[in-house]
């Protein structure tokens, strides 16, 4: 479904990604673990345009996205919930969840998929004519994942959902993960907290300074020596 | 006497709060001080009275023309001289803009000439120049009810427009955090040109309506008018769109007072003590935000 290969992408004059290849088959979730700076948040800036590739080529369901302006991948079914969360501040719950449908067609039952966010994520609902900058970190990274469904995504990438969350919210944020998957929608999931994301993915890729060191699947990670030791904090 | 001085404040003050609106949407959507506005504002004049006296157009038609043409400027402006440096430091684009306000009040000349000229005052429908309302021993002329009408109905147009539609919605998303506008499917390129064409509207307008409340126009008209609507806009809060339609009335009416009770002579220096001061002790301005200096 998505194809990244030999990507190279620059911020002036540093090599941020240096040669990455990686696959997402539909229906999958897949995980890109890795330390600060090995250049996680980079790739997914790079298959939705905002920092395009220099070398290399994006593929989303065959078709070329490389050099794609983002509102055009975001029409293709491709949406990306950013590290951050990047709610908008001053903007209500329920304005920033429309901002999600920006591309969707006028005539479209967006209260249908309203109602949809409002059950993965009830306390949106309470809060919906709030604005978003007054909600908690956990309830913004709600925000941000339910405003990325307004747009009806094939396929999902989220940077760090767990990022700063307590462990209890964090658990309620990788099972929507998992249902809004388990329902139709592709995942490419970037994470720090690679137990969590071990735990959740199919497969999953290791990244070290711009590079795919490891792939496999998840199973394969986690009982991979060097995974262990490095990125579980395990013996 | 007062009376009569809040007046010509309130007109003149509405009619600031109209060219500071473009400049404080433009500094929201990409932090520009968009130094060509006062220009904009020059050019809506210039057209207006260009197609009454070149092609015959009637008056009302004529200023909605003129917007027409002043919003396509204000687009290409952003295209030409500002799209290209949107990744540029920002004091690139600032410089620039302060280069295209040059720019374009020397072509005004060499187009127009560079005498005042005034308003085409047959195409003026004369009723507006007639007593509408005295109260005392203040007179509003019809002129003073249009001016009044049209400022308020587009505020409140302005108002619904950034508030309840989508593309409203989006240039205050944009303001808030481009790159998640961006991952929304937001065009960004669009929205800004929407900003600058809104702007540059109501910049001609107020341009017009200054040309005829006065009875003249000169090429570089727009320059202190500029800086006054940008002391508007500070005074209000840069960026807050109530905030810069608050600022135009308290420095219209602030300069009237200060003209009539004072000197004059000290009408311009109103607007600049006051711009002083709000930056001084207040540089958030009345409904502003305290922001970091992201220069």
């Amino acid at each position: 479904m998505l194809e990244l290969r030999d990507i190279h992408t620059y911020y002036g004059a540093i090599h941020a990604l240096k040669g990455v290849t990686l696959t997402v088959r539909e229906g999958e979730i897949v995980t890109l673990i890795g330390a600060n700076g090995a250049g996680k948040s980079t790739t997914l800036m790079t298959i939705s345009g905002v920092t395009p590739a220099r070398e290399g080529s994006v593929t989303f369901q065959g078709r070329d996205i490389t050099r794609q302006s983002t509102d055009k991948t975001v029409a293709m079914g491709l949406t990306q919930v950013p590290e951050g969360r990047m709610i908008f501040p001053a903007l209500t719950v329920r304005e920033n969840l429309l901002m999600g449908a920006y591309l969707r067609n006028r005539r479209d039952d967006l209260g249908k998929d309203e109602n949809y966010v409002y059950e993965l994520f009830p306390v949106l609902k309470e809060r919906r004519r709030q604005p978003g900058g007054t909600l908690s970190g956990g309830e913004q990274q709600m925000l941000a994942i339910g405003r990325a469904i307004m747009a009806r995504p094939r396929m999902l990438l989220l940077d760090e959902p767990s990022l700063g969350l307590a462990p209890i919210v964090v658990e309620n944020i990788f099972a929507v993960i998992k249902r809004i998957n388990e329902e139709g929608t592709t995942v490419l999931l970037v994470e720090q907290n690679a137990q969590m994301a071990l735990q959740t993915a199919h497969r999953g890729y290791v990244l070290a300074t711009g590079e795919v060191i490891l792939e496999g699947s998840s199973q394969e990670l986690i009982t991979n020596p060097s995974v262990r030791a490095a990125y579980l904090g395990l013996d | 006497m007062l009376e009569q001085q809040l007046v010509n404040g309130l007109t003149l003050g509405v009619i600031y709060a109209l060219i500071a609106v473009g400049y404080t949407m433009v500094y929201g959507v990409i932090e520009l001080i968009n130094f060509a506005h006062g220009e904009i504002y020059m050019f809506g004049a210039f057209f207006c009275t260009t197609f009454i006296g070149a092609m015959g157009v009637p008056f009302y038609l004529a200023i909605i023309l003129a917007m027409a043409a002043a919003s396509l400027m204000g687009v290409l402006i952003e295209y030409v001289a500002y799209k290209p440096l949107r990744s540029s430091h920002r004091l690139a684009v600032l410089i620039t803009a302060i280069g295209m306000s040059i720019f374009l009040q020397n072509l005004a000349m060499i187009i127009w000439g560079s005498r005042p000229r005034p308003f085409i005052q047959e195409a003026v429908p004369a009723y507006l120049s007639e007593t509408a309302v005295r109260l005392g021993d203040v007179t509003l002329t019809w002129l003073h009810v249009f001016i009044f009408a049209v400022t308020f109905s587009m505020m409140i147009g302005l108002n619904l427009i950034i508030n309840r539609t989508k593309i409203g919605t989006a240039m205050r998303a944009l303001a808030q955090n481009r790159t998640a506008a961006q991952l929304m499917g937001i065009n960004v390129n669009a929205v800004i040109s929407f900003t600058f064409a809104l702007g540059s509207s109501l910049g001609a307008m107020a341009g017009i309506l200054v040309a005829v409340y006065y009875n003249s126009m000169y090429p570089t008209m727009g320059y202190v008018a500029g800086v006054k609507a940008f002391a508007a806009a500070v005074l209000g809060g840069i960026g807050s769109v109530p905030g810069a339609m608050l600022g135009g009335i308290v420095l219209g009416v602030a300069e009237a007072l200060g003209a009539g009770y004072v000197s004059s002579l000290y009408r311009d220096g109103v607007a600049y003590a006051v711009m002083i001061a709000v930056i001084i002790f207040r540089p958030s301005g009345i409904l502003g935000k305290a922001v970091v200096d992201k220069a």
